[in-house]
């Protein structure tokens, strides 16, 4: 009942079938990223249970790779958090967008989406929500999309804790990270600025290579998002 | 310890940036400025992540521009995911 307007029983349960079958391209994506997170989790000495536990809490794969890296490299507590802040910062952008559909929803619905955000569940959203505006299975749909990534994802994490090591490295598998994370960049450049933002961060994460403790991801992040600032500017 | 405190400033940060906006009461609206500077966080932040995965002196190089090539083309991660790791083993047996 996102938009004030009753749902009834049987469309709210189609609304939630429609979500979940919506994933099925995605989760060809989800499966070998959960995995390749869970390799990367216990690889860096992080245990099995607690793996999986910052899996459940979490839930933002690209960090908690980045996280694994740092913590095996010795960082402290402090450099870690801030590293999850900035890769994650982009789940805010999603909030913002989310909240137009879900402002007049209960709380418990807007906490169940907010801790549900996913890079490609709100791309799923994207194209439900431009083709059905005003939808009233909003939440519905939504909730079959996340429920299906977030079990999958979470299978896929405790497989790769599972097996560990035991994927062949000759496979290469751990590219299917970078790759993943290209396929979700790309339908974000839409103008001159989103492509210079772009730009300026991947020419800037190369030049602060040498800058300790992956600071080269913060610095990137916000070189870009200034680029994208001055390009718009400039017309 | 360490690795506790990490874990719930992990959770906490994470947790926190994806309700900000789903929390705020309806009729608040966000400053002009911010909502503007959001928009540009998802393409420097997610480029950020791979580009040094694939800017290097090696087969990962093409793999990526094949990537690229094939997420603009076809917009669907396991098309992308697929061709980058054909693309990666050719150019490495290639090289």
């Amino acid at each position: 009942m996102t938009s004030g307007a009753p749902v009834s029983n049987s469309s709210a349960r189609n609304s939630f079938a429609a979500g979940a079958r919506a994933t099925l391209p995605v989760l060809l994506a989800v499966i070998p990223f959960g995995m390749i997170t869970g390799v990367a989790m216990v690889a860096s000495g992080i245990p099995p249970l607690v793996a999986m536990l910052m899996s459940v809490v979490v839930f933002a794969g690209a960090s908690m790779v980045a996280s694994a890296q740092l913590l095996a490299s010795g960082a402290p507590a402090l450099l870690v958090v801030l590293t999850t802040l900035i890769i994650n910062l982009r789940f805010m952008m999603y909030s913002a967008s989310l909240r137009l559909h879900f402002a007049h929803a209960p709380l418990s619905q807007r906490l169940t989406v907010a801790y549900l955000i996913a890079d490609n569940v709100y791309a799923l959203m994207l194209g439900r929500f431009a083709e059905h505006p005003e939808d009233p299975g909003k939440f519905q749909y939504f909730l079959g999309a996340g429920l299906v990534v977030w079990g999958v994802w979470q299978v896929a994490v405790l497989a790769g804790v599972l097996v560990g090591a035991g994927v062949p490295a000759a496979w290469r598998l751990e590219f299917a990270a970078p790759l993943a994370f290209i396929a979700l960049s790309i339908p974000f450049l839409r103008d001159r600025a989103t492509i210079g933002a772009a730009l300026a961060a991947g020419i800037a994460v190369a030049l602060f290579h040498d800058v300790p403790l992956r600071l080269n991801i913060v610095l990137a992040a916000f070189t870009g998002i200034a680029a994208g600032f001055l390009i718009e500017k400039r017309r | 310890m360490t690795l506790w405190l990490t874990l719930a400033g992990m959770a906490l940060v994470t947790f926190a940036l994806r309700a900000a906006f789903l929390v705020l009461p309806p009729g608040m609206d966000l400053p002009a400025f911010f909502k503007r500077a959001l928009r540009y966080v998802p393409p420097a932040v997610l480029t950020a992540i791979w580009a040094p995965e694939v800017l290097v002196q090696n087969e990962q190089l093409p793999a990526g521009v094949v990537a690229i090539a094939a997420a603009w083309r076809w917009r669907m991660t396991f098309v992308t995911i697929i061709a980058g790791l054909f693309a990666l083993h050719f150019f490495a047996w290639l090289w």
